[in-house]
């Protein structure tokens, strides 16, 4: 029984890594914008699909593949910035709401048009005998997954706290006139994170494909499910998105398990109304900061 | 007319405003008056439902009010301005107007979308006494035009003008003169006289121009810090040494 | 409405009147009959979104509880096709309620996703109790009044136009009153509104309500047309969808959302050959139109017309 649940336990832990991610990517956009970007699930199906694309259609060596994919998804991210979201600076937020709903269903109309309906997958990084922890079967890859997800947020977290180029990011968001006249280049700062938004899903992407595989369509899951890991933390803190990427995995991962399967989506989205509803600041977010947001 | 009893007010570790009490006599016109960040537009937000004080008690004509929303203590006749004004630049000078008589009509939904006979009167009544408002504070020729276009003074007039739509009987002024010079200033200060002469409204004014402040005003409350320091009338205010300390500085005030 | 709108709607009626005598082959009246299903669909989100600012991208919810619930009504139930609609009405107006109350204070992004959630469990509720689960299921009865069946594509045409017409006569009513007003001004400030008497909490659920019942009549008819009923096309690309719809024909104008349905139902008739196209197709247009057409091909021509006025 407690193995039965150590499973559990693991999957919901591998697929709420990609959920911290996704998080995270939100925060760094909002930290810098106060733009939600509800295109960011698509920039993980772009790093699974591209990853394919390198390593199995072309066949380039694992790392150079790996490489390409976050260059390339980075540039995605940068094209957004500059062609849809710079041109529309002075639009209200329904207005960029929709544009970041729009430029998701271009990305994907991209994907299912160069990759069509069906999954792809790629070998896991390593190959190897998966470990057996208290009777719980655990994938190698998904170590790899947790592991990458670690290291991202690491950097992330030293990236925003202890760089120039992190601080300054940070205090666009706050205050981008007074960030201007400090000589901050506040659209170089917005373009940043984007571009870091972008190959952080990359990241994630590439590094859950071998499990779970990646199809066209799986951005707006992932987007909904990120915002609901990034709220449940208190949207734009880090730290929170974080654990509630992996709680959300968790929870998810125990409701397929003990309950019901075709429920696993449902999860999500109720603890995300939940949270919507009944406490909007986050599981660790401030009321009185969030009286203070711009919406 | 309107009574506030000790009321204060924190934000975290802000204290707004403590202990503040006054009366206002009906068709009086009281300013409040006080350096920026002594509490007066939180006091206005308070008074008007839009925010809740932490203790302390509002009574509109006897009746309680503090904890009614908004909408509720409009219902009951009190209406105000803003310090920023806040019109609705979407719609026309007369639709502005139109918008105050709100709280006066009540056709829904339903009867609305079916535009069923009472609607079409009700609909006739309320452009009729649009027009006639919007004539009454000179901006009949404005009428279609959409309220952005207006200039400072004109959008304030119209604001005040939404706000007598909803026929008040308390009229409250958040920095009316606020970016007006001086001959709109003294306009202004005739128009609020004739609210209270000719209509019979009780008028609180927030104000910084001491000119204003000085010639209309039947009697003054003083604000520093979140606490009254003085009231009294036009007279006794400028000569109170707290307020001079505070705020007026030594400079003479020519009424 | 105004004297030039109730012209325009005669326009329409006749237009309508016209059009299956014209254009009587099966296929085209068919494309025609969805335009006007999600014509309906888009007026609700117009009056939403376009005039009392409220963000909803859980439109599709409304439109499945329509149909599944007047399609259930009446197949397993027996219950007569005008009932089944009006209690799908209903049950949909619950389900705004009970999203409108707890979302009262939520504003842009938050209330979007608020309302994408609410789609997305409405989708996944029929997904898995849904008659036939993913199959869906069919035989479902014809509308009909009074044993009068309509089915054709001819009589259905008629049916939902008609029905079209009705409901923009009442949407351009209601614009145009003191309920427009309010909806308008809560739109641009609501803290003015509630000084002036307006109960923002009460607008908001009832705006709500009417959007959720415009798009349950709409899915009624729908289910009662072709008869056969599955969740996919119950889905958050259907609510956005709509949303295209309502942008590319202008969110600040109601003709707009007949227009802009039109338009985006049609569309993917023209680009059949290209299959593969058309979400990117669609995703185009929407930034396209978000970007340099941000009123819409409604809006655009006012404005336009409005010039001309004015330097005359």
């Amino acid at each position: 029984m407690f193995s039965v649940f150590l499973q559990f336990l693991f999957s919901g832990l591998t697929t709420g890594a990609v959920y911290a991610l996704v998080g995270l990517g939100f925060n760094i956009i909002y930290n810098t914008t106060s733009i939600i970007n509800l295109a960011q699930g698509e920039f993980v199906v772009a790093g699974g699909l591209l990853m394919w694309f390198f390593v199995e259609s072309i066949k380039l060596p694992f790392i150079i593949s790996a490489i390409l994919t976050v260059i390339s998804v980075g540039i995605i991210g940068y094209l957004i910035e500059r062609l849809t979201i710079r041109p529309v600076k002075k639009a209200d937020l329904l207005m960029m709401i929709m544009i970041t709903i729009a430029v998701s269903i271009v990305l994907k109309g991209a994907a299912m048009f160069a990759f069509g309906k069906e999954p792809y997958g790629y070998s896991p990084f390593t190959e190897g005998e998966p470990l057996v922890i208290g009777g719980a079967i655990i994938q190698q890859q998904a170590l790899w997954v947790m592991g990458i997800t670690f290291l991202c947020i690491v950097f992330i977290y030293l990236f925003f706290n202890k760089t120039i180029l992190g601080k300054a990011m940070r205090a666009c968001a706050i205050n981008p006139v007074a960030a201007g006249l400090m000589g901050i280049d506040v659209e170089k700062m917005i373009t940043t994170a984007f571009v870091l938004s972008a190959v952080i899903g990359a990241i994630g992407g590439i590094a859950i494909t071998p499990i779970s595989l990646m199809e066209y369509d799986k951005g707006a899951m992932l987007t909904v499910k990120g915002f609901c890991a990034s709220i449940m933390g208190g949207l734009g803190r880090g730290r929170g998105s974080v654990i509630g990427g992996f709680l959300l995995g968790i929870i998810e991962s125990l409701t397929a398990g003990y309950i019901h399967s075709g429920f696993k989506d449902a999860v999500a989205l109720i603890i995300l109304l939940a949270i919507l509803f009944f406490r909007p600041a986050g599981l660790f977010g401030s009321k009185e900061i969030m009286r203070m947001r711009r919406f | 007319m309107l009574q506030i009893v000790n009321i204060t007010k924190r934000f975290g570790g802000i204290t707004a405003l403590s202990d503040v009490s006054f009366h206002v006599e009906k068709e009086e016109i009281k300013a409040v008056i006080g350096p920026n960040g002594a509490g007066k537009t939180t006091l206005l937000n308070i008074i008007s439902g839009m925010e809740q004080p932490d203790r302390g008690e509002v009574m509109l004509a006897g009746e309680r009010i503090t904890g009614l929303p908004a909408h509720d203590i409009a219902k009951k006749g009190l209406a105000r301005t803003f310090q920023h004004v806040e019109l609705f630049g979407n719609m026309t000078v007369l639709e502005n107007i139109m918008v105050g008589m709100h709280r006066r009509t009540s056709s829904g939904f339903l009867s609305c979308g079916l535009r069923l006979p009472t609607v079409r009167e009700e609909e006739k009544g309320i452009r009729q006494k649009g027009i006639e408002l919007l004539e009454y504070i000179g901006l009949k020729h404005r009428a279609d035009e959409p309220a952005s276009v207006l200039s400072i003074g004109e959008e304030r007039i119209l604001e005040i003008g939404r706000a007598l739509a909803t026929e008040p009987r308390i009229l409250l002024l958040d920095e009316p003169a606020s970016g007006l010079n001086e001959a709109e200033t003294f306009q202004l200060s005739v128009f609020i006289k004739q609210l209270r002469d000719e209509k019979g409204i009780t008028i609180v004014l927030v104000e910084h121009d001491m000119s204003l402040v000085m010639n209309i005003s039947d009697s003054i409350v003083v604000l520093d810090f979140g606490e009254k320091i003085a009231e009294g009338t036009p007279e006794e205010i400028r000569q109170d040494k707290k307020v001079i300390e505070a705020y007026l500085g030594e400079e003479e005030y020519v009424s | 409405m105004t004297r030039n709108q109730f012209i325009a709607i005669l326009i329409l009626l006749a237009l309508v009147f016209v059009f299956p005598n014209i254009f009587s082959g099966s296929y085209i009246l068919t494309v025609a009959i969805f335009s006007g299903i999600n014509a309906i669909v888009t007026m609700g989100l117009c009056i939403l979104m376009g005039y009392a600012g409220q963000v909803s991208l859980g439109q599709a919810g409304f439109y499945g509880i329509g149909a599944y619930v007047s399609a259930i009504m009446s197949l397993k139930y027996g219950i007569p096709v005008l009932f089944s609609i009006i209690i799908a009405s209903i049950i949909a107006s619950i389900a705004a309620l009970l999203l409108a109350i707890p979302a009262l204070r939520l504003k842009g992004h938050y209330l979007a996703v608020a309302t994408l959630g609410f789609g997305e469990i409405i989708y996944i509720i029929l997904n898995e109790w849904g008659p036939g689960g993913p199959s869906g299921f069919g035989n479902i009865p014809h509308f009909n009044i009074f044993s009068i069946e309509i089915k054709t594509p001819y009589q259905y045409f008629y049916l939902v136009w008609l029905i079209v017409i009705l409901l923009l006569g009442f949407s351009l009513n209601v614009i145009n009153s003191r309920i427009g007003r309010a909806l308008r001004a809560m739109h641009e400030s609501e803290t003015a509104s509630a000084s002036v008497g307006i109960n923002i909490p009460e607008l908001k659920i009832k705006v709500f309500i009417l959007g959720a019942i415009f798009a349950s009549i709409a899915g009624s008819l729908y289910a009662h047309f072709v008869t056969f009923l599955s969740p996919s096309g119950f889905s958050l690309f259907y609510s956005i969808l709509v949303l295209i719809m309502a942008v590319v024909g202008g969110i600040s104008n109601i003709w707009g959302a007949v227009v802009g349905a039109v338009i985006i139902t049609v569309l993917p008739e023209l680009l059949k050959n290209f299959r593969e196209f058309d979400v990117l197709a669609y995703g185009f247009i929407l930034t396209v139109s978000l970007m340099f057409m941000r009123k819409g091909i409604v809006g655009i021509i006012t404005e336009k017309l409005g010039e001309k006025r004015c330097s005359r």
